[in-house]
């Protein structure tokens, strides 16, 4: 009999990871309680910028259920050097060493001073009330301008400065195209323009948390993080705990949206602390430490100068940006401006290009990796400013992006910024997303309401964009100094009755690795998708990898798995053909099966896997075992690419938006799972839409965050949301053997200048030329006040 | 202080601070551990339950409150192995992906169709408004709790049109939405 099996890659798979989510009985870091775990709780400076003149914790000690109390100078010597920076982007950064607790200044509100272990968490927050710390203020600086003004405060005396790194890029250094200065000199049009990335809190809903036991024969950490196989490297780094003693377990991970891609100072106390005291740990922030310790993501001055022909064709691009670290460096922080280098010239093709960003500290939370890292800040100062363009010229804004734009035929193309698109088919997605929009009826709406004044206009916003995707190959994160490789690690381990453990080092926290890698194994091997179990976010089992962030999970992960596979079927059919009696060369294998060419005679790979575990009639020389591993570097990043379609009202009386409709076409290449696809693009573009219009953590003058908690910061809710229109074309990747590319942040990256676009073109015959974000009603009324020369 | 609390069915009497948060008893007294904390604030969500039948938020609750009180969690929402029709629903229209606003967002959905057994799609967004999610976006939300509602309706029975086949397009779901352009 012969079944056809159906191809599991491509459907719309239900999520294994569901059983577990919808009946509470997830793994959450902050529900593990061990035997005598003691909780952990972290005193922090009010006061942005301070120097420590006395610390005294001895009536702290004394209090009920206290076990310890500890200060920097308790912590300090166990750290090697100080919390980690893995990014130095020149060779002159200033890296000031950030210890795991403040020794002598406090440099942000919300840093560390003490901590107090006691047998719970209750006791150990009372605990904190009875420490004494005397402070005397230091000045506060806060603003990227300010800080680099002669005679600004410094946030780090020792270093002389507050200007952390300058870095550039030049096309005509990089032989990758012209001079910037020359094309902008013989324009026929320049265009400058100022952006602001105002900062954002990336706002996972699972708290930061973190569980050490020190008692079994390695030094246990679970953390609610992304990064395992990275925090353990670098705990090892910090600590100086041999690598072979530390294993790190990323349970079920509520979220992280690069907030998560951090050694926090807080695991490096809980990991000391449950060494020295010997008993495990516990520390789960509450929602308002996140708020102003969890690193806050975005955060920069954006200034773009554009040259132009008169008949809309650009001929120079030249950048120059300033981006707050806040007061130390945190992980990635340094690169996630570097990111967005190449990603300015997006999907045009731009002769001449310069980049320069300054990096900057502050007195305040650090900032680092947020969904897109640096592409979605390049993304949308690219989007705006070829609508500043549109408008200069005259010209639709869609015209000028298809003027300007790398045609279908012209892939693989390098750009500007020396990357090389394997391939995009920019004509295609924007055909399909004005298909779905209505592009010209909204067109006329927008004339009509124009034209008889109604206090409701209508905006209608573009934005097309790609992202480079599957970070990264590893010779490249090394020419920009990234201080480790962009490989990822698989393995698959067939047992003894033919089900399958997958390992991988790409660590979910939401993504639906365990479905999606399932639906690629069961392909691969013809095993049914229940007979495989997926491993993943624990340093014991899946013994190498480099964690999940930058939509690399699939493309590098991904692949992996698939080249670990292969690997098992070629072992598996030398087995075969020897139970066959056959040579190898005559089998076929597809559905899980190995059949002799032409006939009838077939071995199933389960009835592989059992042979090898008896191990009673192996070909001579083979290993008794049908596992492999692959660990997959790739040649190049991928690129998805999309158009995007916003369609606002804006009340020009109150000032608020309504997103009437957003029409979205992602191209992502192959996709395993569409379910999974459309998932991430939805929660994407909440992201996207939230910057545009709702988020921003705000700094009163004394360096205290006034937006401190979710009744403060505005994370939107179902009601301040529309519904989603969204559609995908697929335009294979040529770089990676599954044809994919990546989809975690294609839609916060291209939604907000789309939203902010519309805002924009809405209040045009107003006389309005940007609206600073996010597009508040407040914000939005101020600007239309203010064009009309009003009070502002 | 002493109190006596029912928890998914089971009765607990326990000596507790006036000051513990009902989510925190729930968590570290009776290990009950799927409801969970994301904010301090009551903005978030995450840790709804039913006290009384009503949703609350167990982190703007003290234990002391849920006296006598009959509570429910996630944990008490699946009977006899069977999911709840809106556990199902989320699962069926993929409308979760960290999952911890899930448990909290699940619990919301159950007392918001216990008022409105029909909302649309305005309704159930204002009735999730104090509910966040920051995977979803929440339209596959949205659409769960009516896709929910449609299984719940009375005569509906309880299996009637349930997408019991993984393959098949979940409820609701369009052409346009889960693509098939093509290159």
């Amino acid at each position: 009999m012969t079944s056809t099996i159906e191809p599991e890659v491509g459907r719309a798979r239900l999520r294994k990871e569901d059983a577990r989510l919808i009946t509470g009985r997830t793994r959450w870091t902050d529900n593990i309680a061990l035997p005598g775990m003691l909780h952990l709780a972290v005193l922090r400076s009010p006061l942005a910028h301070a120097r420590i003149t006395s610390l005294d914790v001895s009536a702290a000690r004394e209090r009920p259920g206290v076990i310890a109390v500890y200060t920097a100078a308790d912590l300090d010597p166990d750290s090697q050097i100080g919390m980690p920076c893995a990014w130095p982007i020149t060779e002159d950064m200033k890296h000031p060493r950030r210890p795991v607790l403040a020794a002598d200044t406090v440099n942000f509100a919300g840093e560390g001073v003490a901590v107090v272990v006691a047998r719970s968490a209750y006791e150990a927050q009372d605990a904190l009330e009875a420490i004494e710390v005397d402070y005397d203020e230091l000045p506060v600086v806060l603003g990227m301008e300010n800080a680099l003004a002669e005679g600004a405060p410094l946030v780090h005396e020792e270093l002389g400065t507050n200007r952390n790194a300058l870095w550039v890029f030049d096309s005509a250094e990089a032989g990758s195209g012209g001079d910037v200065e020359r094309a902008i000199a013989d324009a026929e049009v320049t265009l400058h323009r100022r952006f602001r990335q105002q900062r954002l809190v990336p706002s996972f809903m699972e708290p930061r948390s973190c569980v050490v036991d020190p008692t079994g024969p390695q030094l246990t950490m679970w953390s609610a993080t992304q990064i395992p196989h990275i925090l353990k490297t670098m705990s090892a780094a910090t600590l100086g705990v041999p690598e072979h003693k530390l294993r790190v377990i990323a349970p079920d991970v509520g979220g992280g949206f690069g907030g998560k891609i951090a050694v926090l100072p807080e695991e490096m106390t809980a990991l000391i602390v449950a060494r020295k005291l010997g008993r495990p740990v516990k520390w789960t922030e509450s929602r308002s430490e996140t708020m102003v310790t969890a690193h806050h993501g975005r955060d920069q001055i954006q200034d773009l100068t554009v040259s132009a022909t008169r008949d809309g064709r650009i001929t120079g691009l030249k950048v120059e940006l300033l981006a707050d670290m806040g007061a130390y460096l945190g992980l990635v922080g340094p690169g996630v401006p570097i990111l967005g280098a190449f990603m300015f010239n997006a999907i045009y093709k731009i002769p001449a290009y310069r980049f320069a960003c300054t990096n900057v500290f502050t007195n305040t939370t650090l900032t680092d990796a947020y969904r897109g890292a640096g592409r979605p800040e390049a993304t949308f100062a690219i989007e705006r400013m070829m609508d500043e363009l549109a408008v200069e010229l005259n010209m639709d804004p869609m015209e000028i992006r298809e003027k300007n734009w790398i045609k279908h035929e012209e892939f693989p193309y390098t750009t500007v910024a020396t990357l090389t698109y394997d391939s995009g088919n920019y004509e295609a997605a924007t055909a399909r997303a004005r298909e779905l929009f209505d592009y010209e009826g909204l067109r006329r709406e927008q004339e009509e309401r124009r034209a008889s004044g109604d206090p409701v206009q209508l905006g209608i916003g573009i934005s097309t964009y790609t992202e480079m995707c599957g970070l990264a190959p590893s010779r490249v994160l090394g020419s920009l100094s990234y201080g480790a490789g962009g490989w990822e690690h698989a393995a698959i381990r067939m047992l003894p009755f033919g089900k399958v453990e997958v390992v991988t080092g790409a660590s979910a926290h939401g993504q639906g690795h365990e479905t999606a890698w399932s639906q690629i194994v069961a392909d691969q091997l013809g095993v049914p998708f229940d007979d495989i179990e997926i491993l993943h976010g624990d340093t014991q089992s899946s013994h190498k990898g480099l964690d999940t962030y930058g939509s690399r999970s699939l493309a590098v992960g991904g692949v992996a798995v698939v080249k670990a596979a292969e690997k098992v079927i070629e072992k598996a059919r030398v087995i075969a053909a020897h139970m066959m009696e056959c040579s190898p060369d005559d089998l076929e294998f597809a559905g899980g099966r190995f059949t002799v060419r032409g006939t009838e005679s077939a071995t199933a790979l389960t009835d592989v896997a059992t042979a090898v575990f008896t191990a009673h009639d192996l070909p001579d020389g083979v290993e008794p075992s049908l596992d492999s591993e692959f660990t997959f570097d790739p040649e190049n990043f991928s690129f998805p690419h999309g158009t995007h379609l916003c369609a606002a009202e804006v009340d020009t009386e109150t000032g608020q938006v309504r997103l009437r409709s957003y029409v979205c076409v992602d191209d992502v290449g192959a996709v395993v799972n569409p379910l999974i696809v459309e998932g991430q693009v939805h929660g994407g573009l909440a992201q996207g839409i939230a910057q545009a219009l709702f988020e921003e953590a705000t700094y009163d003058e004394s360096g205290t965050l006034t937006t401190g908690t979710f009744a403060d910061y505005l994370v939107p809710s179902a009601a301040d949301l529309p519904s989603f229109t969204t559609d995908r074309t697929e335009t294979p990747s040529t770089t990676n053997p599954l044809g994919v590319k990546g989809v975690g942040e294609a839609g916060t990256i291209a939604s907000t200048p789309a939203v902010v676009n519309a805002v924009v073109d809405a209040l045009r015959p107003l006389g309005v030329s940007d609206v600073e974000m996010p597009c508040s009603p407040m914000r939005v009324w101020s600007a239309i006040r203010s064009a009309q020369g009003g009070a502002r | 202080m002493r109190i006596s609390v029912t928890v998914d069915g089971t009765s607990y009497t326990d000596e507790v601070e006036p000051r513990l948060l009902l989510v925190h008893y729930l968590r570290e007294r009776l290990g009950k551990v799927g409801t969970v904390v994301g904010c301090d604030t009551g903005n978030c969500g995450a840790c709804t339950l039913h006290l009384d039948g009503h949703s609350v938020k167990s982190c703007s609750v003290l234990a002391v409150q849920a006296d006598g009180c009959e509570v429910r969690t996630i944990e008490g929402v699946a009977q006899d192995g069977e999911l709840h029709p809106v556990q199902q629903a989320f699962h069926d229209n993929h409308a979760l992906q960290c999952g911890f606003c899930t448990p909290g967002m699940i619990m919301q959905s159950i007392d918001l169709l216990a008022d409105n057994p029909d909302p649309d799609e305005r309704a159930v967004r204002e009735g999730l408004e104090g509910n966040l999610c920051r995977c979803t976006g929440y339209q596959n939300i949205v659409r769960a709790v009516q896709d929910a509602a449609h299984h719940m309706r009375p005569g509906a029975g309880p299996d009637v049109e349930r997408v019991a086949d993984e393959t098949a397009n979940p409820a609701g779901r369009t052409a346009t939405s889960v693509g098939g352009g093509g290159e």
